[in-house]
């Protein structure tokens, strides 16, 4: 497993792999069902739960619409509390400014608190080019990079990983990066966070630079907030001189007030907790407490182009809970890796093919990605209807069509390899609008159904691998009908 | 009330004998049903691919065929979500793509009067005991579309537990997907057959013989998992269940 999710295959193909792999499905079977039951249990608890719901989407959906207002109100407050805004208009010139800030601290490492959009635009990578070590302090993150691998959940990284294997990650890993991990470390839960914290304790108390992203933005008061669960953010973003924020520019809200729908609804979403257990905010800088320099760095990376998609930009709604990734069956069954993103699950399916486009392999088979059953939809605590999305997104890779990139309207030409059932869809669609045409082939089928195969050839294994056929009945429903219904009116 | 049958191009070719149930349960009830000639397909699979602009002329034709009818009854929750959740939609779409209001009002006709056959007995006609006799076990599986775009509900359970001598077992996991999706099963068929896979074994631990649910689509992948693993178990339509009876029970 490599630290990079460039050069992925197709979804089906990296999806393989992980369906036949018996410990990733269990693991993941077990930890997606124990959260999927807990978060129902959470929300059924509330009696406003689908006006809470209601709220947050009609607040992103305002917000999403007045963003140009939000950003500019947003830099006014947070530099009036003694902050710097930056502008990113992709991942490389975000990069390139923290790489930057840090170069001016003189420092070389930084502790980092969990952001998924420092992952997105592949901080730590561009950051150790520059010769910086970036550690990663939340505990799931720092399995993830001890192991040198990729992160497979949004909430939970290593949920690919039971007690034994992160018990010999530490052992192997931590004395490579820092302390040690204690001698004849078992794998019990309390002894994998001891030697962690152990870990971890040495890095906070010597950085002098911290990095985090943001779970929310205020703009009413340029107000940061970080929602976590382990309180090692919370060291990152109080003790460093220097703190630097990485934040897609769509995690704004208008007002303070806002916050109240969803500390709501994050919390009982993603950890199935009715209050989220650490809530950092912060504006500004403060003179007597907290880091010296506050930056924050806005990364658009593809954001603006969403928004212009009236069907898709609904996937700028997301506050990142997980939900959809826990109760979905197919990355339960495929892992989080197959998607080949930081985002994966359902809602990776529709923002990744949104925010990189479509021209890569991987990205133009995410939108298939899914049975369409509609679960994510279910439990979306802002209601983006994900199969909505995909199937949107299917158009996009079958036809073609417009679309926005970099800010420019384009028209994007089919993606390759659908040419087959791109006729085929013609046909049948032929066919369909010409019902004697269907009855023909029906009664084709019925006549040599004695000769019809169990299995299939060619892409038609696809189905008889693992499923029999159905058999062909002696004569379709409408020959029936009409042999017994015939002098009836039959309408049309 | 002039009723039509949509049958739905998979039952009209590979399941007539749920046909054939609907015919006879709702003639037993009084209902003077229909079956349209000129019905094909509804376009689901097109939509649902990502062929929203091949859709359409399905679309239309099938508001031309069923429009004068006073109900549509289907028995297929995936098809009857198309025609309620997704017709709609396909008119805004066009719409918004400028092409005006036409397919909008085109389609509009045909969509709130269109029922998935549990809907039609329990809402429509307001029966849950429709006389049906059939001694087995069963287990019921909701298929998605019909659980989560109509909002089936528990209907089909309500008219289940009416029938005489019909031992209902419930089914673990019973809200998750089986892996059929249409094109995703052959797209990503490893995760589909997985998913078929362990929803035929959490029906098999219920003991039940017989596999009930209210789309045929979902039922051929079950079945279909189901023969190939060598199980005791059979998948029935809802339809064919109800349609039985002491005097005509289904062979």
């Amino acid at each position: 497993m490599s630290g990079t999710f460039v050069g992925m295959p197709a979804f089906p193909k990296a999806a393989h792999e992980a369906v036949g792999n018996t410990t990733l499905r269990a693991n993941l079977r077990h930890a997606t069902h124990t959260i999927r039951d807990k978060r129902a249990k959470a929300v059924a608890e509330l009696d406003d739960w689908a006006l809470l719901r209601e709220a947050g989407k009609q607040i992103k959906d305002h917000t999403l619409r007045h963003l140009d207002t939000y950003l500019v109100q947003l830099e006014e407050t947070v530099t009036a509390a003694g902050g710097t805004v930056h502008w990113a208009a992709d991942a490389d010139e975000a990069n390139r400014i923290v790489t930057h800030l840090v170069k001016e601290t003189g420092e070389c490492e930084v502790v980092k608190v969990k952001s998924m959009a420092t992952q997105e635009i592949g901080l730590n990578e561009a950051l150790e080019e520059a010769g910086i070590a970036a550690y990663e302090t939340d505990l799931a993150e720092l399995i993830v990079q001890l192991g040198h691998d990729r992160p497979s959940h949004i909430l939970v990284p290593a949920i690919h990983r039971n007690r034994g294997e992160i018990r010999d990650i530490f052992t192997k890993e931590m004395g490579e990066w820092g302390r040690p991990a204690p001698e004849g470390l078992t794998d019990t839960p309390a002894e994998l966070a001891e030697a962690a914290r152990l870990h971890l304790r040495e890095k906070f108390l010597r950085a002098k630079v911290g990095i985090s992203g943001a779970n929310f933005m205020v703009a009413e008061t340029g107000t940061l907030v970080v929602v976590e669960s382990e309180g090692n953010g919370r060291m990152c973003l109080t003790l460093p001189e220097t703190l630097i924020s990485v934040v897609g520019i769509e995690k704004i809200i208008p007002t303070w007030r806002d916050l109240e729908v969803f500390l709501q609804t994050l919390p009982r979403s993603s950890t199935a907790e009715r209050m989220n257990p650490y809530t950092s905010m912060w504006t500004g800088t403060t003179d007597t407490d907290g880091p010296r320099a506050f930056h924050l760095v806005l990364i658009d990376n593809g954001r603006t182009d969403t928004l212009a998609d009236e069907v898709g930009r609904q996937a700028l709604r997301c506050i990142r809970c997980s939900a959809c990734l826990n109760v979905c069956p197919v990355y339960e069954r495929a892992g989080g890796h197959a998607y080949g993103s930081v985002y994966p699950g359902p809602i990776g399916a529709i923002l990744s093919p949104q925010l990189r486009g479509t021209a890569s392999e991987i990205d133009a088979s995410l939108p298939y990605a899914s049975s369409l059953c509609g679960a994510c939809y279910e439990v979306c605590p802002v209601a983006i209807d994900i199969p909505e999305v995909l199937v949107h997104l299917r158009e996009r890779v079958v036809q073609g069509g417009p679309a926005t990139r970099q800010g420019n309207r384009v028209v994007l030409k089919p993606a390759k390899g659908h040419a087959a059932e791109r006729a085929a869809m013609r046909a049948a669609g032929w066919a369909f609008v010409h019902p004697g045409a269907l009855r023909a082939g029906q009664r084709m089928a019925s006549r040599t159904r004695r000769f019809h195969p169990r299995t299939l050839p060619g892409p038609g294994r696809a189905w008889s691998a693992t499923r029999d056929l159905p058999q062909v009945p002696a004569e379709p429903f409408r020959d029936w009908w009409q042999r017994t219904h015939g002098k009836k009116e039959s309408g049309k | 009330m002039r009723v039509a049958l949509f049958l739905t191009c998979v039952n009209d070719t590979l399941y007539p004998d749920t046909g054939r149930a609907v015919v006879n349960l709702l003639t037993r009830l009084g209902v003077d049903i229909d079956f349209p000639m000129g019905q094909t397909c509804c376009g689901q699979a097109h939509y649902n691919t990502g062929y929203r602009h091949e859709a359409e002329p399905l679309a239309r034709k099938f508001s031309d065929v069923f429009g004068e009818y006073d109900a549509i009854v289907t028995p297929s929750g995936s098809c009857g979500a198309m025609v309620r959740e997704l017709y709609p939609r396909m008119g805004e779409r066009a719409r918004a793509e400028g092409r005006g209001d036409g397919l909008a009002a085109a389609l509009a006709p045909v969509v709130p009067k269109t029922y998935e056959l549990t809907e039609f007995l329990v809402d429509v006609l307001g029966v849950t005991d429709v006389g049906a006799y059939y001694p087995h076990t069963v287990t019921y599986h909701p298929t998605c579309h019909g659980l989560r775009s109509l909002g089936l509900g528990d209907r089909p359970y309500q008219l289940l537990m009416a029938v005489k001598g019909l031992d209902l077992k419930e089914l673990p996991g019973a809200q998750e997907c089986c892996g059929f999706g249409g094109t995703f099963a052959v797209k990503n068929s490893d995760v589909s057959a997985a998913m078929g896979e362990d929803k035929v074994r959490n029906a098999g631990s219920t003991g039940a013989d017989v596999l009930c649910a209210a789309d045929n689509s979902c039922l051929m992948h079950l079945g279909g998992t189901m023969s190939r693993l060598h199980t005791a178990m059979r998948p029935v339509h809802i339809a064919e269940i109800l349609a039985s009876t002491e005097e005509e029970p289904l062979s």
